[in-house]
C-alpha cells in the first residue's frame, strides 16, 4: 500500500493536470496545485532544518572530525533565525519587513551573507580559466572547432576584438570578431541549442508519462 | 605606469610559461589561478578601463526608455540574490536611473526572497542620493517578494492587487498613488527583470509577457545569455547581457546625459579586470594547446 | 463561437458625424461660457473627437468571466502630435451601477475586463480624455460572458500531445509484449558500473548531487530515479555513498530511494539515514559545503544529475581536483558546456531522462523512449519543411508555397 497510493495520487493528479489545460472551468488547477507544492514545501523546512541540527548536535557530541565547523554552522543557524524572528534592531512596527535597513537581520545579510555569496560565485573566474585550459585541446576535429568558436567569442567579448578587426572595410564587416562572435552565438549556437531544447522537451513528456503511468517507480523504491 | 608594469609582469609571466610548455612543462592550477587574480585585481586597483559603443540589442533597450513617454509606469523585478549582483547590480542600477531620469515611474518587486536586499542597495546608491524629491508611493513603490514563483505572475498578469495586498511597509494597495492606473501587468508599459536563475526572465515571458501582450526587456549574466537570443526581438525588446552589456547601457547613457558624467559606472570598471582576465585565459588555451601538440609529436617520435 | 453571441457596436459614420458635431458644439459653447467670465486668462479649449466603433466581444476560450474590447481611437489620438492623453473604460452593470475599470494610454485600442459574473450584463463605453475635455463612445449593447467548456484554441496541441503520447503508450505496450527495441549506446550511461567499481576497488565514498531544485522540477524526478538504480549497486558492493542536498523535501524523497534500493540488494541493515542530508536551500551556501565534502573526504566518483545553474563548474572543477571520475547530466542547455569540459562524462538533455529506463533496460521504459522518437520525426519534418519553405518564397515570392508555409506555422502554433 505504501507505494500503491502515492502511485495512484500521480496518476490521478498527472493525468487531471494535463487534460485541465483544455478546458477553461477548470484550467487553473495547474496553478492551485503548485501553490500546494509551495506550503508543503515550506513545512517541510523543518524536516531539512531539524535534520541540520540534528547531524551538527550528533557532530559536536561525538567529538568526531571537524566537529568546530559544526559550532560555526548552528551558531549562525540560531543567530539568523533568532534575528529574524525577534526583528532585533527593528526601526519601525511588527509589519515591517526583516529586509528593512537597520535591523539586525539586514545587516549581517548585507556585511556576511553578501559577500561570502559573491566570493563563491567569483570563484567561477578561476575555475573558468583552469577548465578552459585542460579542456580547449585540438584533440580531434571536433574539438578543434570548438576551440576556434571558444576563441573567437573570448575575443569578442572584450574591445579587443574589434580593436584586431577594425581595419575591415565596411564591405567585409561580418568578419570583424564582435560581429563573428554575434553570429556563432545567434546561429550555430542557437541551432544546436534549440536541437537540445527539442530534445529535453520530448525527454520530459517521455518522462512524465513514464511517472504517470507508474513505468518508472524506482524513485519510490524497488519492488518486493 | 602602474599599467605597464602590470601588463608588463603579466606578459613576462605568460612568456616563462610558454617557454616552459616548449619543454612540454604543464601548468599547476594554482599558477592559472594566480595569474586569473593578477589579472582581475590589478586592473581594479589601478583602474584600468576601456570604453564601450552599445551593440544593437543593448541599445533597444535604451531606446524604448527613452520612447516611453513621460509617466509611463515600468515594472522592475530584482530576479537574482548577492551572489549575482556583481553582474546585474549595475544593470539595475542604470537602469533605474534611466527610468527616473526620463520620469517614468516604477514598481519594484522580486521573484528571488533575496531580491529585497538587492533592492535597497538601489535605493541607497541611486533614488536616495540622485531623486531625493522622488516620491514613494507615487513615483516608485516597492512591492517586495512574495513566494510562489511563476504562481506569482500567474496571478499578477490579470491582479495586483490579489498577491501584492499591501507593498514592503504595509502600506495597502489601494493608497498606493501608482496603483490608481495599474490594475494587472497588462497595464504596465514596460517590464523589466534583472537576474538570470529561475524563477526569471523565461517565466516572465511565458507568463506574463505572452498572454499579457507587455513588452519586457531584460538585464542578465552573461551565460545566460545566449539562451536568451532566441527571444530577442519578438518576445524581449532588448537584453544586457552580463558586465559587458551593463557597461555598454553606462557608456552609451553617460554619452546622451552629459550630467550623469560622473556617476558610478561599475559595470565600465568591471570590465577592465574581464578584458585582461580574458586575455590570460587565451594565453593558457595557447599554452595548453601547444603542450598537447609538442607531446602528441614526441609520443609519434618514440613510435 | 456563434455570430450571434457576438454582441457589437459600430457607429455609422452619419452618426459619428453628428455626434462630432454636437460635441464641438457642446464644448465651444463651454470654452466661450469660460472665456466671457474669466477674460483676463486665455483658456485654450481642447475639441476632441470620441472613440469609435467600440466592439465588445467574449473572450475566447474562458471560464465565462471575460470580455473583450476593441476600438478605434479618437481621430485626435496622433503620436507626437495628438491631443488625446489618454482613455478610460466604463462599465454599466445590469443594475445600471457605472465603475470606470481602467485608464489607459494614447494609442490604447483594446482592453480585456475580467473577473466577470457570466450570469450578469455589461454594457462598456470608452472616453477619450484631452486636457480639459474629453470625449465618449457610444455604449454598447448589453452582453454577458460566456463560457466555454473545451479550448478549441488548443486543438493542434491536442492533437500533437495525442500523437506523441499515443506513440509512447503504444511503444510501452511494444516493450511489454516483449518486442526487441534499440536504444542506442549511451557513453555516460555506460561507465556507471565503472565508475562504481572504481569506488570500491578505492575505497572510498560515492557523492551524488541531486541538483539545486526542488521536486517539482521533473530534472531531480529524473535523478531520484536514477539514483534508485545506482544506490541498488551500491549496496550490492558496499560502498559509502553521500547525498548532500539542497531541499528538503528532496532529503525526504532521496531516503526513501534509498533505502528501498537497499532492501531490494537484501541489505537492509546498511541503509542509514544519514547518507542523506539537507545542507541548506541557498544556492552558494550549498555549493561551499558540497565543495567542502569533496575535498575532505575525496569521493572517488562523484554523480551530478539534476538541475544545476551556475554552481555547476564550481563542483565539477573541485572534483575534477580531487581527481573523482565524474559523470554529470542536466536539462540546463546553459550548464551544459560547463560539465563537458570538466567531467568525464555528461548526460545531454534528454539523455537524462533516458538514463533511468537504459539502466534498468525494462522493455516498458525502453519502449516510451522509442515512443519519444516519434515526436522527434515530426519536430525534424516540420524544421526541414520550413526551411524549404521559406527558401521556396525566398527565391520565387511563390504565393502557394507562402500559403503552405502559414499552414505550417499555425498547425505549431498556440
Amino acid at each position: 500500500m505504501r507505494r500503491e497510493i502515492p502511485l495512484a495520487i500521480t496518476v490521478f493528479v498527472g493525468f487531471l493536470l494535463i487534460i485541465s489545460v483544455f478546458f477553461p472551468p477548470v484550467e487553473t488547477l495547474g496553478e492551485d496545485f503548485s501553490l500546494s507544492f509551495d506550503i508543503i514545501a515550506v513545512f517541510a523546512f523543518f524536516l531539512g532544518g531539524g535534520n541540520l541540527i540534528r547531524i551538527h548536535l550528533k557532530k559536536l557530541a561525538r567529538r568526531e572530525t571537524d566537529w568546530m565547523f559544526s559550532i560555526v554552522t548552528l551558531g549562525g543557524f540560531i543567530l539568523m533565525l533568532t534575528a529574524g524572528l525577534l526583528k532585533i534592531g527593528n526601526p519601525g512596527d511588527i509589519a515591517t519587513s526583516v529586509n528593512t535597513e537597520g535591523m539586525l537581520f539586514e545587516s549581517i545579510y548585507r556585511s556576511v551573507f553578501v559577500p561570502l555569496g559573491a566570493t563563491m560565485y567569483a570563484l567561477l573566474a578561476f575555475f573558468v580559466a583552469s577548465a578552459s585550459y585542460r579542456a580547449f585541446r585540438a584533440k580531434n576535429r571536433e574539438a578543434t572547432i570548438l576551440l576556434v568558436a571558444a576563441f573567437i567569442i573570448l575575443m569578442g567579448s572584450t574591445p579587443l576584438g574589434a580593436m584586431a578587426t577594425s581595419w575591415m572595410p565596411e564591405s567585409l564587416s561580418i568578419f570583424e570578431i564582435p560581429n563573428l562572435a554575434v553570429w556563432i552565438m545567434s546561429y550555430a549556437n542557437l541551432a544546436g541549442q534549440r536541437a537540445i531544447i527539442i530534445g529535453i522537451g520530448l525527454g520530459v513528456v517521455s518522462m512524465s508519462l513514464r511517472l504517470i503511468l507508474g513505468v518508472e517507480r524506482s524513485y519510490l523504491g524497488k519492488e518486493g | 605606469m602602474a599599467v605597464a608594469i602590470i601588463l608588463g609582469v603579466l606578459g613576462i609571466g605568460l612568456l616563462w610559461l610558454f617557454i616552459g610548455a616548449l619543454k612540454g612543462r604543464e601548468v599547476d592550477r594554482r599558477v592559472i589561478f594566480v595569474f586569473i587574480l593578477v589579472a582581475v585585481a590589478a586592473p581594479l586597483l589601478v583602474n584600468i578601463t576601456f570604453k564601450f559603443e552599445p551593440t544593437p540589442i543593448v541599445q533597444a533597450v535604451f531606446d524604448e526608455f527613452e520612447s516611453l513617454p513621460e509617466g509611463s509606469t515600468v515594472l522592475f523585478s530584482y530576479d537574482f540574490d548577492p551572489a549575482m549582483a556583481p553582474e546585474v547590480q549595475p544593470m539595475a542600477n542604470v537602469l533605474t536611473r534611466h527610468a527616473l531620469e526620463r520620469g517614468h515611474k516604477i514598481i519594484f518587486m522580486c521573484l528571488f526572497a533575496t531580491g529585497e536586499g538587492q533592492f535597497n542597495v538601489t535605493d541607497r546608491e541611486v533614488i536616495q542620493p540622485e531623486f531625493p524629491d522622488r516620491v514613494n508611493g507615487v513615483d516608485w513603490v516597492n512591492i517586495g517578494y512574495k513566494a510562489g514563483n511563476e504562481g506569482v505572475l500567474n496571478v499578477i498578469v490579470t491582479d495586483f492587487k490579489k498577491m501584492f495586498p499591501t507593498d514592503v511597509n504595509g502600506v495597502p494597495y489601494d493608497s498606493i498613488k501608482i496603483f490608481d492606473k495599474i490594475k494587472s501587468c497588462k497595464d504596465l508599459d514596460l517590464i523589466v527583470s534583472i537576474g538570470g536563475g529561475r524563477p526569471g526572465i523565461k517565466e516572465w515571458v511565458l507568463f506574463v509577457g505572452d498572454p499579457g501582450n507587455v513588452p519586457i526587456a531584460t538585464g542578465v549574466a552573461a551565460v545566460v545569455a545566449p539562451q536568451l537570443y532566441p527571444y530577442y526581438p519578438k518576445q524581449l525588446i532588448g537584453l544586457l547581457g552580463g558586465v559587458k552589456g551593463a557597461a555598454e547601457y553606462e557608456s552609451h547613457f553617460k554619452k546622451v546625459y552629459p550630467k550623469y558624467a560622473d556617476m558610478a559606472t561599475p559595470a565600465i570598471f568591471m570590465m577592465g579586470p574581464q578584458t585582461i582576465a580574458h586575455i590570460v585565459i587565451m594565453a593558457f588555451i595557447v599554452i595548453g594547446n601547444l603542450i598537447f601538440f609538442l607531446g602528441r609529436r614526441k609520443e609519434g617520435e618514440e613510435a | 463561437m456563434s455570430l450571434s453571441q457576438r454582441k457589437s457596436f459600430s457607429v455609422f459614420p452619419a452618426i459619428q458625424f453628428i455626434i462630432i458635431i454636437a460635441l464641438t458644439f457642446v464644448l465651444s459653447v463651454n470654452s466661450f461660457a469660460q472665456e466671457a467670465t474669466d477674460d483676463t486668462t486665455s483658456v485654450t479649449s481642447v475639441i476632441i473627437a470620441p472613440p469609435t466603433n467600440l466592439l465588445v466581444e467574449d473572450f475566447e476560450y474562458d471560464d465565462g468571466e471575460k470580455l473583450n474590447l476593441i476600438w478605434t481611437p479618437s481621430i485626435d489620438d496622433q503620436p507626437q502630435v495628438g491631443k488625446v492623453t489618454g482613455y478610460q473604460v466604463f462599465r454599466v452593470t445590469n443594475d445600471d451601477v457605472t465603475t470606470k475599470i481602467a485608464e489607459l494610454m494614447p494609442g490604447a485600442n483594446n482592453f480585456t475586463d475580467q473577473e466577470l459574473d457570466k450570469d450578469s450584463t455589461y454594457s462598456y463605453y470608452v472616453t477619450a480624455i484631452a486636457n480639459g475635455a474629453e470625449a465618449s463612445s457610444v455604449t454598447t449593447s448589453p452582453i454577458s460572458p460566456q463560457r466555454e467548456w473545451v479550448n478549441f484554441g488548443l486543438t493542434n496541441l491536442f492533437v500533437i500531445a495525442l500523437i506523441i503520447g499515443g506513440a509512447i503508450f503504444y511503444f510501452i505496450e511494444m516493450g511489454k509484449r516483449g518486442k526487441k527495441l534499440f536504444v542506442r549506446k549511451i557513453a555516460g550511461l555506460e561507465a556507471v558500473d565503472d565508475a562504481i567499481g572504481r569506488a570500491t576497488e578505492m575505497g572510498r565514498p560515492i557523492l551524488y548531487i541531486p541538483g539545486i531544485h526542488d521536486m517539482d522540477d521533473v530534472q531531480t524526478l529524473a535523478s531520484l530515479t536514477i539514483l534508485g538504480r545506482v544506490a541498488e549497486q551500491i549496496a550490492d558492493y558496499d560502498i559509502k555513498i553521500r547525498m548532500p542536498v539542497a531541499r528538503s523535501l528532496v532529503m525526504t524523497a532521496a531516503r526513501e530511494t534509498i533505502k528501498a534500493s537497499y532492501q531490494a540488494a537484501g541489505r537492509p541493515d546498511a541503509y542509514s539515514d544519514d547518507m542523506v542530508s539537507y545542507i541548506t536551500d541557498e544556492q552558494f551556501g550549498y555549493v561551499a559545503a558540497v565543495d567542502g565534502i569533496m575535498v575532505r573526504e575525496k569521493p572517488a566518483t562523484v554523480f551530478l544529475l539534476g538541475a544545476f545553474f551556475a554552481e555547476s563548474l564550481i563542483l565539477a572543477e573541485t572534483g575534477n581536483h580531487v581527481g573523482a571520475i565524474q559523470i554529470a547530466g542536466t536539462a540546463r542547455p546553459a550548464q551544459l558546456p560547463f560539465f563537458i569540459a570538466a567531467c568525464d562524462f555528461t548526460l545531454i538533455g534528454e539523455e537524462l531522462f533516458a538514463a533511468s529506463a537504459y539502466l534498468s533496460n525494462e522493455p516498458k521504459a525502453l519502449g516510451a523512449l522509442k515512443g519519444q522518437d516519434v515526436g522527434k520525426i515530426i519536430a525534424a519534418a516540420a524544421i526541414i519543411a520550413g526551411v524549404l519553405l521559406e527558401t521556396v518564397i525566398q527565391l520565387t515570392d511563390s504565393e502557394s508555397a507562402a500559403t503552405l508555409l502559414g499552414y505550417l506555422r499555425q498547425a505549431f502554433t498556440t
